[in-house]
């Protein structure tokens, strides 16, 4: 294995069996998958709650999901800390607007990434509600308690995923 | 019952392990997940399946041993196959995930922070606002018969992990062979 804390990458099975690990502890110790959409319905429903005030909390969705801070958002809340802590000890913290990959499709514009961006998080949130779970709760901690919603969602993010990336980069790039 | 605060720790000490590990394994870049999702570089998918069968050994066993109780969605495929795929637009569009994104905006990607952060908490509440026209619709067409795997196959548990495990390793290794 690739060791040190200032290496910019581990093996990816090495980071793989530490999520699997990881997953033993929080469900041990917190009684709970890892799992991170939720969190930003909950966020979602506070912005509204500050921007409406307490009818937001009428809608039946956020009565069942209720806006505010639970293990989960802490959980997101660390992901923030733990990746800037990574690139900060392997020297890839970086503020940087256009990644490698599609600037060398779409040019180095600021703003059609940022669009495509916010597009493309629009859909992603829509459809993580939609389907109650993304790439973590349902393709890592729903896939191994062998869920079958777990398993068909895990292969529709990925099926939807490769085929719009196909058409972005091989047919309009 | 652990105090609310111990638990948010808990949740916060968890999470920075989490998005220390997807750094480190390049789950937090774009360029990684789009390389997965143009089949080019399988990095996300060893990543994702490696942690699907460590976890599911230690998983099972602390609910075999009593330790933990699971709790596997439930779901029908107006939801989970529509959802997906609606995820998986987003997905390919943003080239971070819900958890990843987090990692993104940690590592100071601005196109993540600017323009990903508000489109996932439009997304979100664009739902809520749709949530009770779909909640006995479309969300519950074709329900699925059985939650899990194992009772969908009639297979005891350990069987359906015993068979899995060695597929995915099988299906890892033919990545690796392949240079992927």
């Amino acid at each position: 294995m690739t060791d040190g804390w200032a290496e910019l990458r581990w093996s990816p099975y090495i980071v793989g069996a530490g999520i699997g690990i990881l997953s033993w502890f929080t469900w041990f110790i917190s009684r709970r998958p890892v799992g991170c959409s939720t969190t930003f319905s909950r966020a979602a429903g506070a912005i509204e709650r500050l921007l409406r005030g307490r009818r937001a909390l009428d809608r039946p969705y956020h009565r069942e999901v209720v806006p505010g801070v639970d293990w989960q958002v802490m959980l997101v809340v660390g992901i923030v800390i733990g990746a800037a802590a990574s690139a900060l000890l392997s020297g890839d913290f970086a503020g940087r607007w256009v990644p490698g990959v599609w600037r060398a499709a779409f040019g180095s514009g600021i703003g059609l990434r940022a669009v495509v961006a916010f597009v493309g998080g629009a859909f992603l949130g829509f459809g993580a509600r939609w389907a109650d779970g993304c790439t973590s709760g349902h393709g890592i901690s729903g896939t191994m308690q062998l869920s079958v919603a777990s398993w068909v969602s895990a292969i529709g993010f990925f099926a939807g995923g490769i085929v719009v990336a196909q058409l972005l980069f091989r047919v309009l790039a | 019952m652990r105090s609310k605060g111990a638990d948010l720790a808990w949740g916060l000490l968890f999470g920075m392990i989490f998005g220390f590990l997807l750094h480190k394994g390049g789950a937090t870049s774009y360029d990684v997940i789009l390389g997965q999702l143009l089949l080019a570089d399988f990095t996300v998918l060893k990543i994702m399946l490696s942690a699907v069968v460590v976890g599911a050994i230690g998983i099972h066993l602390l609910q075999g041993w009593g330790r933990v109780v699971l709790s596997p969605k439930r779901g029908s495929w107006g939801k989970n196959a529509v959802g997906g795929l609606i995820f998986g637009v987003g997905f390919a569009l943003l080239g971070y995930c819900p958890g990843t994104i987090a990692g993104a905006i940690g590592a100071g990607r601005l196109d993540a922070l600017v323009g990903g952060l508000p489109g996932i908490l439009l997304g979100s509440w664009l739902f809520a606002v749709v949530y009770p026209r779909v909640k006995d619709g479309l969300l519950r067409k074709g329900a699925f018969p059985k939650a899990t795997l194992p009772e969908l196959l009639r297979l005891p548990r350990w069987a359906v992990i015993g068979l899995l495990s060695p597929a995915i390793a099988l299906l890892l290794t033919l990545i690796e062979r392949a240079g992927l």
